[in-house]
């Protein structure tokens, strides 16, 4: 209770919805004045022990927008995107410099509470890490971390996430079997089912579509399509077409010759994909390195 | 056409006379291996019960050792096997709780840490230490010293007493129990940790419920081997529980324990209680594997 602002509900949204439509391909994305900005990120660096991972990186995560992270491999994607929700603390020795504000609060405050501030930022994992317990026991994991609700209303929870992660379909009538059974595609948007299911702010992927198969990502592509009104998406991927298709912004990271990773260039998808200021960005694009 | 014909004549060509007859060697030392190994545990399982079940019947855990010379009484042992139990119980209040929560301490919350080194270096040191010196031990801390009472409520006896036996077993099992627990818990993915912290789970309820579940067999397991151990130890219970031929009259009192009566049985000069001493080991090994199967379908139903 002691950090009002990490519960309350940001109003001014109405907007930001208006720029993307189903077929989405490289639309133009909304200026940025006109954003909320839902994660502020200003000169963070990251280190693991004394291994710099990160430096410098300064970015706007827009609320109600899809921002698509792409990069080469080992210049710090999934390092940048742990720090969003401090789960990289949970890696051993770190050490993490700058700020990250999270709607105006510094996530990095230490009277932050870190359960409360990670339930606002969810996270779905490269490979599907559901629980070796039920289906519906794995949506429900997230609520009943916070105390109990009734039978229907908890009932109506596991529905609604299921549903948005287009899996209800699926597996509504073998709810109480493992969910080790599903296929890791389904296992994927079960994942996404448990992390939409506690209502988060912000839906961080870190490249969930590397372990599925052509139909399965698309599936997850779809899915992030019709969430991207409701929850602030920041994803990770390999795939350029994903990037293009699914985001609105887009960071390009690379690492520079002492394999420190930087931000090289922010901006709408499409400017970053067409007209690229950077000549590194427009390389890595056209496939010429990385 | 004759890539065709090259590929499947490679497919069917016969491996080498020698590849085979390695192969053939290496098979059969397998299995003489494995016949050498089991011979001990063949042998043994062999010699109790065939010594042991001549003189079996289940009047064994009703009734107490009939006393020599007196003809027509019921010749048993109960005394010594709820004896047993009595001690074991101890051991396990106090060694279970401790030993997990030591394991907890060092494959979660204390991972890494320099406090989880030293505690599992000592529980490893411990763990090495005989099982003599555990009871010269539990006798000098509990059946030498006064006893202790607090608003009436005795805490810890003088003298002889299933508690300083129960004392000593769990010194003996504490060290079992935390490392093989501390195992099991680190076989659990670190994704499913993770996983559980990025819905906003704490460490608390990670550990409990998402790690804690997942290693359940293996904690169970951890658990048995000590409480196996424990059970067959004879040496402590010469200096804490001591013996009598008579039924346990109360947790701080001299207390007959299975290990014990064979001890002293096998030792003995009459035939009759030698004899006696072979069925005892008899239904001591029963108990110790009947305790593991029960335990083990019961955590492979509740755990899947
Ligand atoms: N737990 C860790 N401890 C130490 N160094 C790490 C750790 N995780 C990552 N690194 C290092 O940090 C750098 C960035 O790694 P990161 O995983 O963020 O890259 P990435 O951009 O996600 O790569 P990929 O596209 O292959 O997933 C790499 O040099 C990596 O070796
Ligand atoms: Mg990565």
């Amino acid at each position: 209770m002691n950090d009002p602002q990490l519960e309350t509900t940001p109003s001014e949204t109405e907007e930001l919805t208006l720029s993307q439509t189903k077929s989405g391909r490289l639309e133009p994305a909304p200026e940025p004045n006109e954003l909320v900005t839902a994660m502020k990120v200003r000169d963070l660096s990251f280190y693991y022990g004394t291994f710099k991972a990160i430096e410098g990186i300064n970015i706007d995560i827009y609320e109600g927008q899809v921002t698509a992270m792409i990069g080469p491999s080992g210049c710090g994607k999934s390092t940048f995107i742990k720090v969003l929700n401090r789960i990289s603390e949970l890696e051993g020795q770190v050490k993490v410099e700058g700020t990250v504000e999270f709607f105006g609060q510094n996530i990095y405050d230490p009277k932050v509470n870190l359960n409360r501030l990670r339930r606002q930022i969810g996270m779905v994992f490269q490979k599907p890490n559901p629980f070796p317990i039920s289906i519906y026991d794995n949506v429900a994991y997230g609520i009943r971390l916070f105390g109990r609700k009734p039978k229907v209303e908890m009932d109506e929870i596991v529905e609604t996430a299921l549903k948005s992660a287009a899996l209800w379909g699926e597996v509504k009538d073998k709810l109480n079997k493992s969910a080790l059974g599903l296929s890791g595609g389904q296992q994927q948007r079960l994942c996404i089912a448990r992390a939409l299911a506690v209502k988060p702010k912000v839906l961080l992927m870190d490249e969930p579509c590397s372990a599925l198969d052509p139909i399965a990502t698309m599936k997850v592509e779809e899915l992030i399509e019709s969430l991207r009104h409701e929850f602030t998406i920041a994803i990770v991927t390999h795939n350029m077409q994903q990037a293009s298709r699914v985001s609105s912004y887009t960071a390009f990271f690379s690492t520079d010759e002492s394999r420190v990773g930087h931000l090289v260039e922010f901006g709408p998808t499409s400017q970053i994909f067409l007209q690229a200021k950077h000549p590194r960005t427009r390389e890595y694009i056209e496939g010429r390195f990385g | 056409m004759t890539n065709h014909h090259a590929t499947a004549e490679i497919l069917s060509e016969p491996l080498s006379l020698q590849r085979r007859a390695l192969s053939a060697l290496m098979m059969g030392l397998t299995y003489l291996l494995f016949l050498v190994a089991i011979i001990p545990l063949g042998s043994l399982l062999y010699t109790i019960v065939s010594q042991g079940l001549p003189r079996f019947s289940w009047n064994v855990f009703f009734h107490i050792p009939a006393p020599i010379g007196e003809a027509g009484l019921i010749d048993g042992f109960g005394n010594a096997i709820q004896g047993s139990l009595m001690v074991l119980a101890v051991a396990c209040i106090i060694s279970i709780p401790v030993g997990l929560l030591a394991a907890i301490y060092m494959a979660e919350f204390g991972r890494n840490s320099k406090t989880a080194h030293v505690i599992r270096f000592v529980t490893q040191v411990l763990s090495a230490v005989p099982s003599v010196v555990v009871g010269v031990f539990a006798y000098g801390v509990i059946v030498f010293t006064p006893a202790i009472e607090i608003g009436g409520v005795l805490l810890k006896p003088k003298g002889f007493s299933a508690v300083a036996a129960g004392v000593a077993l769990a010194v003996l099992m504490v060290p079992i129990i935390a490392l093989t627990a501390e195992e099991s818990l680190k076989l659990v993915a670190n994704a499913q940790r993770l996983g559980s912290m990025a819905l906003g789970g704490s460490r608390f309820q990670t550990t409990f419920k998402v790690v804690i579940p997942q290693s359940m067999a293996g904690i169970t397991t951890g658990v048995l081997l000590a409480l196996s151990r424990a059970a067959g130890e004879t040496a402590p219970l010469l200096f804490t529980a001591f013996f009598t031929q008579n039924w346990p009259t109360g947790f701080d009192h001299p207390t007959p324990t299975l290990p014990v009566l064979i001890y002293n049985f096998s030792q003995s000069a009459y035939t009759s209680q030698n004899e006696m001493a072979w069925t005892a080991a008899m239904v001591l090994v029963a108990l110790v594997l009947l305790a593991s199967l029960v335990s083990r379908l019961a955590v492979r139903k509740s755990f899947r």
